[in-house]
């Protein structure tokens, strides 16, 4: 199949976008980490298609970059949730429950860490330590920190997360 | 004891203390005022050096040596690079000063720039920070609105450019040559050293890595002199320890009554920290052993917690040293395997898989732990462990970067300070001993590849 006469994915605001940080790194390749995180913020993931037009941007093969971008597990190339939502599972966390926390917000949400719940809204995932063991258990959500979780607020947890969707 | 007074901390209660008004009021870029006002960079890097300022990022190197490894006259570009990547399992203490005191980092960056002669440096920080992100980045743009970065820094002939860049939730871009590699557009695939950083770093050009609370020290050094640095802390035993001087981000967290982030001397002990300042092990409960600085540097146990928590108390008592003097306590009801599993599985996952014997070693440890949390285990699983600790990471020469020493260490502590409850936990949950069969349940336990 041939996708050379399918619409581009990057946006003309998105190659903007990264371009105009060419100037701040003596190489165009030190902009592919900016690059995915431009593309990844519009879309929720970066798709296959896109990474040769990132490479074209940045003078490289598309080989360089799926490199780069497959190394970082942290880009998807199907779209996540609309929130994406890290339990952290690391030590600090886990001592004070952490670990069962992630399952019963999986469980209240219908979905396995690394799955999005079936209306797109909330994509689940563990992480490892977010730096925020003073607030063990916590949760990452987009740009929201959740503070001292625990298996009872995971109601409430949940319903904010998917208010946080709309 | 008198109480101490808060250095990199003294002003993140204030209201607004992220802004450049407040750090101003406060005294802030008083430093900067005075080494562009007829200091030379060979000067800055003398008092930093007098100071005994060590790298608080994990490895403790003298900060002032580092710099003076430097080129002093050369013709291309220098750079710096900025370690907020913050992700050692316990360890918050950059954070809090990234969003809560920016301009104080901010101006230790400018201050270490003119001492290296770097004339751009890039903030390598971790993802999950959207704050320190913002934070950081609207000090940058006061800055610049204030003749502090560009061109002709305070009408001066040094120049200086800050860029933020964000990471993407890999472990690995801690590590000062797995950052270069990312910083780069690559996969962060450490280095092999030589060449250091300082002689060939990030494209190529020398370089400086320095961590967020290094960086933080410097104007407090610059304003009030190496001899009041050196009042904090504890004193160099001889020619080879350089000491630990100067005030310290301890963070403690895991079961402990006040999680939190507490500024101290160098030196106060594990368990001094703990009781005193965290409130003591929550619940009433005892303690069982704490991890010193970060899950890489291993554990002690309660009856270790007198060692002091300087550059060379905790590697006295087995650990693999201070690392991020980050605090976690494990009460009298945590299991040692669940532990050791915790901290396995951690690096399984952060491992970048480029030397065999830690992507191995590590993921391996990870499958022998998940086999003994779920009832299968051998006595000689725990001999196995120990042979997998001690055969990966530079110590015993086998990888390129320390990730492998710091998944070692907990294996080697976990197992030494506490055999007696492995051994009796696989004796209670496979009483026959028998070799079976991996489960695949084990085997799902495996990370899937993500960092
Ligand atoms: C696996 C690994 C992870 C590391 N992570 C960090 C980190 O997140 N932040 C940091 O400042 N240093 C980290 N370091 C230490 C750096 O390699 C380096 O020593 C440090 O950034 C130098 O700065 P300093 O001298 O100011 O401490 C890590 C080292 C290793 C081996
Ligand atoms: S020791 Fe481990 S993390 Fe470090 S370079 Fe080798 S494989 Fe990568
Ligand atoms: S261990 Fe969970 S935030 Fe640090």
């Amino acid at each position: 199949m041939s996708t050379t006469d399918a619409a581009p994915v990057l946006t003309p605001e998105m190659r903007q976008e990264i371009c105009a940080l060419f100037p701040r790194y003596p190489t165009k390749q030190a902009v592919t980490l900016p690059a995915l995180h431009i593309v990844n913020e519009q879309l929720r993931c970066v798709p296959m298609r896109a990474i040769p037009e990132i490479a074209a941007l940045l003078e490289l093969s598309p080989a360089q970059v799926h490199d780069t971008l497959s190394f970082y597990g942290f880009f998807k190339h199907e779209p996540c949730g609309k929130v994406r939502a890290w339990v952290c599972r690391s030590i600090s966390c886990a001592l004070r429950g952490g670990e069962d926390v992630l399952a019963a917000l999986g469980e209240k949400l219908h979905v396995h860490p690394g799955e999005t719940t079936p209306d797109g809204k909330v994509t689940l995932e563990f992480g490892e330590c977010l730096g925020l063991c003073d607030f063990a258990p916590a949760m990452l959500a987009g740009e929201k920190v959740f503070k001292n979780m625990s298996v009872d607020k995971v109601d409430e947890v949940a319903a904010l997360l998917q208010a946080q969707a709309d | 004891m008198p109480d101490f007074e808060p250095v990199l901390t003294a002003n993140i209660h204030k209201p607004d203390s992220h802004t450049l008004a407040v750090y101003r009021q406060n005294g802030g870029y008083a430093a900067i005022k005075k080494v562009l006002g007829g200091m030379t960079a060979v000067e800055v890097v003398e008092v930093v050096k007098a100071s005994g300022l060590r790298g608080r990022g994990g490895a403790g190197f003298p900060c002032g040596l580092k710099w003076s490894f430097l080129p002093k006259d050369h013709p291309g570009p220098i750079y710096m690079c900025v370690n907020a990547d913050e992700s050692e399992p316990g360890t918050f203490n950059n954070r809090i000063l990234m969003e809560l005191d920016p301009h104080q980092v901010i101006e230790g960056i400018i201050i270490g720039c003119f001492a290296t002669r770097a004339r751009a440096a890039y903030i390598y920080l971790r993802y999950e920070y959207p704050l320190s992100l913002r934070r950081l980045q609207a000090a940058i743009d006061e800055c610049y609105a204030s003749n502090l970065l560009g061109k002709n820094i305070l009408g001066s002939d040094f120049s200086l450019d800050i860029y933020m860049h964000r990471g993407a939730a890999a472990y690995i871009c801690g590590e000062e040559t797995g950052l270069i590699e990312s910083l780069e557009g690559k996969r962060a695939w450490p280095r092999i050293k030589p060449p250091f950083p300082a002689i060939e770093g990030v494209f190529r050009k020398p370089t400086v890595v320095n961590n967020i609370e290094t960086m933080a020290c410097v104007p407090h050094i610059i304003n009030r002199g190496a001899d009041w640095f050196k009042t904090m802390g504890v004193p160099s035993t001889g020619p080879r320890d350089p000491g630990s001087y100067g005030p310290k981000l301890y963070c403690i967290s895991g079961h402990i009554e006040r999680p939190g982030c507490y500024e101290l001397p160098l030196g106060i002990t594990c368990r001094e920290l703990i009781d005193r300042h965290g409130g003591g092990v929550w619940k009433g409960r005892k303690g069982k052993a704490a991890i010193p600085g970060g899950i890489s540097m291993g554990l002690l146990a309660e009856s270790e917690w007198d060692t002091p928590l300087d550059f060379a108390g905790p590697g006295k008592a087995g650990c693999l040293g201070l690392g991020t003097a980050a605090v976690v306590v494990l009460d009298e009801t945590v299991s040692m395997v669940d532990f050791l599993h915790n901290s396995c599985r951690f690096f399984a996952h952060e491992s970048c898989g480029q030397c065999t014997p830690c992507r191995e070693g590590t993921s391996w440890s990870e499958r022998i732990l998940a086999r003994i949390k779920a009832g299968q285990g051998r006595l000689k699983d725990l001999d196995l462990l120990l042979g997998i600790a001690g055969a990966i990471g530079i110590m015993p020469g086998t990888t390129i970067c320390g990730l492998a020493d710091g998944a070692a260490w907990p294996i080697k502590n976990a197992i030494n300070k506490f055999r007696d409850e492995f051994e009796s936990y696989i004796r209670q949950t496979n009483p026959s001993g028998a070799d079976r069969q991996e489960p695949a349940e084990a085997l799902e336990l495996v990370g899937l590849g993500a960092h």
